[in-house]
């Protein structure tokens, strides 16, 4: 009986522990303008891209990638696809193996949470939608424009 | 040792490891249940810039997650802000702790910098902005934001904080990439 209730009781908090990690961890807390892309990728069998942009502006000025690279200020507006990146179009410009390290590191790239929506992960539109971070995740599109 | 105590004795081992389990893990999920929490919306500052694998939107069991740079990592030495990334980027390239490259190719291209202050006076109480080329040229082309965004002329951009806030005009950059308008003070900085 005693011996009942003790595995009953182990059960419990092992379980309490397990969704309060998960609960945990289920909070996003990426870098701000950190930019999820997910148009093709989730249709695709693919984990959905995030690209770090605060990564990226510590190595290279706006200038290359919205100027020179043709880049819109916009979270999924520049139809990108991996033909384009393979024919040096847009992130191909420099993942070519030479300045960056080329495309056949999917992993890299394609490392988001599947069906996380494009996003410009905590912007302020997004934030202002949804002020309870939990709740970001389920938000469509909240900087689409 | 006789069967039942060993038994009592792992569940009691696997008890001591689930509570302090729970102690670790549980503040959090406290903080956002508990009504009166200190500042329940805001996120600690212990949980800002954080690692890759555990910042809820990279899916920790890709191959690719762990050869990530954390930010923290990146960040470390530079200049310090109260939102955003929590980084000064302006002031990390204009004390040298930055230099990105201008041109994507060629590391010693300069910047092509231009050096002009636009006032904007705006209503009420609030300081007039102080819009400058310069911190903007150092990191963009005149191209980026001319005209598409902001017609080059005096008078000709209605400009106004639920806009921005909406992700226009200053809010294509500020709120999402930039420092958000929450830091009033480093756009309207000029007293009346």
């Amino acid at each position: 009986m005693k011996k009942r209730a003790l595995k009953l009781l182990t059960t419990c908090t092992v379980l309490t522990v397990f969704i309060a990690v998960l609960s945990y961890n289920n909070q996003a807390d990426a870098e701000y303008g950190d930019v999820v892309l997910n148009e093709l990728s989730d249709e695709s069998g693919m984990r959905p891209v995030v690209f770090p942009h605060w990564f990226h502006r510590i190595r290279f000025r706006c200038k290359v990638c919205h100027g020179d690279l043709g880049f819109a200020f916009k979270a999924g507006g520049n139809g990108i696809n991996m033909v384009k990146i393979m024919d040096g179009e847009y992130c191909g410009a420099c993942h070519d193996g030479d300045i960056a390290w080329s495309i056949e590191n999917c992993d890299l790239c394609h490392s988001g949470n599947p069906n996380t929506v494009t996003q410009v992960h905590n912007s302020t539109a997004r934030t202002l939608a949804a002020p309870v971070q939990k709740d970001a995740a389920s938000q469509d599109d909240g900087d689409k424009d | 040792m006789p069967t039942s105590s060993r038994s009592i004795l792992s569940g009691l081992v696997l008890l001591t490891t689930s509570v302090v389990l729970v102690g670790v893990a549980l503040p959090r999920a406290t903080a956002q249940d508990n009504p009166n929490a200190f500042n329940r919306l805001l996120r600690p500052a212990s949980e800002r810039n954080a690692p890759p694998e555990s910042d809820g939107i990279h899916d920790p069991t890709s191959d690719g997650v762990m050869f990530l740079q954390p930010p923290r990592d990146a960040f470390d030495g530079l200049p310090k802000s109260r939102s955003g990334n929590y980084i000064n980027w302006s002031l990390a390239i204009e004390n040298g702790l930055l230099n990105p490259r201008y041109d994507m190719s060629n590391p010693d291209a300069p910047p092509v910098v231009m050096d002009l202050n636009i006032v904007r006076e705006v209503k009420g109480s609030m300081p007039d902005v102080v819009y400058p080329h310069k911190q903007h040229t150092e990191w963009l082309d005149c191209a980026n934001c001319h005209p598409s965004i902001f017609i080059p002329q005096k008078g000709a951009n209605q400009i106004s904080m639920a806009s921005i806030l909406l992700g226009e005009k200053c809010g294509v950059c500020h709120g999402k990439v930039a420092f958000p308008v929450s830091e009033c003070r480093r756009c309207h900085s000029k007293a009346k």
